[in-house]
């Protein structure tokens, strides 16, 4: 239970940082935040290997889910930080 | 690898991602600040491979290599225009695999009495959010790349549906939790929040889609942070939180900048339009067309010249066109900015995002609110494919529906000139008494052409 309350205080912090952090965003960058953080939302890739390395041959079903979350997850990851890079590439100031 | 050191790992890319989106702030920090949030998940990745709970490497190498790959390709292909669908996809993945990976911790099993309850709460949290997210997400998807029609697709008491459905799946969810044995109420959960999510985004208009987009990021962040309260994972709650907050603060810029609110947005309601307004009434004798000369021979006297985006732009795809005519008038001496309302396109940011891949520098794109006082100063202001939102009747009339939606107050310059197809009215269905003003001169035809036009007859003049 202690756990949990910790792990909800930490949930709670973290919506208000990040309320506080974007705020500061500026329009002109609103769509390579979207899609920074669609890649940042690809963390599940943690929880996606954990399920997908789990060595169990007894219970493929889970090797196989966690497998598909891994492969979804990394699209996120892979493809969010580059299309991101390749859009905020074309905003750098021409000196 | 020891348990603690795991967490420190993981306390570390949490920081990164935040200087990340700290780098966000700023374009000129802003590619920096990716790299930092790249490194950050790299590291999250490497520490989570090494954790002791990994026993085999075989399909963790597969589902890497193939999402990358498929990841890549995406990013690389993809046309700047069609960046909404992209993220549209790109949420529905998120949510996608926050359900599988909730899914696969509940077959993994295994719950005793003492911290069960509060896991299989959240996996059923995790999978009505994910699921919602995932189907939703793949209709906004087709709504975008008009595979579904933009129109709003619903049939009669689909809101008392939603609220069977949103029922059924939290029954379902207590019953998870009261018996955690029998998997047939997993897949009840799935299959109702699976429908839920089509049925959510379905009746949602095209114009609203910035906001769904927003909100549909914002539900992949909050599945993610779902889901590590699953496994009691610190960085999956930090990242999936402020992901979360992203997508809130995001969708509330949007609904402000619509005058709508998120409640009408979500259920398909459009504000009562009063008395119905007869496009003929309002444009009838009023209008007056002009030339690609003429537009450019009156160009060319001009100091101050502002150009209005919108997201007929982004269909003919005219970005570099327009900043070719852009530099042809500041070679004439003239000023040029572009003024941008925060829903032009289809997701916050779209139209600066299609400037910048065009060369136009940042500080030329001028927001809403700063750029509105200078329209009275301006000689010519160039509408392209913008329509609701130059709508001077949202601030005049108080019958209209889209009254006190803010607009940008193009109606005030000098001269305002109207690059469009015909006079057919935008999203909101309206026609626009902007059109008919007597400083307003339309230029009919494709957008990309007529701007051409007017760069080679300014050309020619100099």
């Amino acid at each position: 239970m202690e756990t949990l309350v910790l792990l909800l205080l930490l949930f709670v912090i973290s919506l208000f940082l990040g309320i506080e952090l974007i705020t500061k965003v500026p329009a002109t960058l609103h769509t390579p935040l979207m899609s920074g953080s669609n890649a940042i939302s690809g963390i599940t890739i943690v929880g996606a290997i954990l399920a997908a390395g789990n060595g169990d041959g007894n219970n493929q079903l889970v090797t196989i889910l966690g497998f598909i979350a891994l492969t979804l997850a990394t699209i996120n990851v892979v493809g969010g930080y580059l299309v991101t890079n390749r859009m905020l590439a074309m905003f750098k100031r021409k000196d | 690898m020891n348990e603690s050191f795991l967490d420190l790992a993981y306390l570390v890319a949490a920081a990164l991602f935040i200087l990340g989106i700290k780098g966000l702030t700023r374009p000129r920090t802003a590619v920096r600040g990716n790299m930092l949030s790249a490194s950050g998940m790299l590291l999250a990745v490497v520490v989570t491979l090494l954790d002791k709970n990994v026993l085999s490497y075989e399909w963790i190498i597969g589902g890497i290599a193939l999402g990358g790959i498929l990841g890549a390709i995406l990013a690389t292909r993809i046309q700047m225009t069609a960046i909404p669908q992209m993220v549209a996809l790109l949420n529905g993945f998120g949510g996608g695999a926050s359900l599988a990976v909730a899914v696969a911790n509940y077959f993994q099993g295994g719950f005793n009495t003492e911290t069960g309850i509060i896991t299989l709460i959240a996996i059923g949290t995790t999978v009505l959010i994910g699921a919602v997210t995932l189907t939703g997400s793949m209709v906004a998807f087709g709504k975008l790349q008009e595979i579904i029609s933009g129109q709003s697709i619903g049939f009669p008491g689909m809101k008392l549906v939603n609220a069977v459905l949103l029922a059924t799946a939290i029954y379902a969810i207590v019953m998870v939790i009261i018996n955690p044995t029998d998997a047939s109420w997993v897949y009840v959960l799935i299959a109702t929040a699976s429908i839920l999510g089509l049925f959510l985004v379905l009746p949602i208009g095209g114009a609203d889609m910035p906001v769904v987009i927003a909100l549909l990021n914002s539900y992949s962040g909050i599945a993610a942070a779902s889901a590590g309260f699953i496994m009691g994972n610190t960085v999956l709650i930090v990242t999936g939180s402020l992901v979360g907050a992203s997508g809130i603060i995001l969708t509330r810029i949007m609904c402000v900048a619509m005058n709508r609110s998120l409640f009408n947005v979500l259920f398909g309601v459009m504000a009562e339009g009063g008395e119905t307004i007869d496009a003929d009434e309002v444009y009838e004798g009023k209008v007056k067309s002009t030339s690609p000369d003429e537009v450019a021979m009156m160009l060319e006297t001009a100091r101050r010249v502002v150009i209005i985006p919108g997201y007929g732009m982004a269909m003919a795809q005219a970005q570099h066109a327009v900043r070719e005519m852009a530099n042809a008038i500041e070679e004439m001496g003239a000023n040029v900015e572009y003024a941008i309302h925060p829903v032009a396109g289809r997701m916050p940011g779209h139209m600066n995002v299609l400037l910048a891949e065009a060369e136009v520098p940042y500080d030329k794109l001028v927001e809403m609110d700063r750029i509105n006082p200078t329209f009275d100063q301006t000689d010519i202001a160039i509408v392209i494919g913008a329509n609701d939102v130059t709508n001077p009747m949202a601030r005049e009339d108080k019958g209209s529906p889209i009254y006190g939606m803010p607009i940008l107050n193009v109606d005030k310059a000098k001269t305002v000139i109207v690059v469009k197809r015909s006079l057919s009215p935008g999203f909101a269905g309206l026609p626009n008494p902007l059109f008919a003003m007597d400083n307003t001169l339309m230029l009919f035809g494709d957008g990309k052409q007529a701007v051409v036009e007017i760069t080679q007859a300014l050309k020619e003049a100099r």
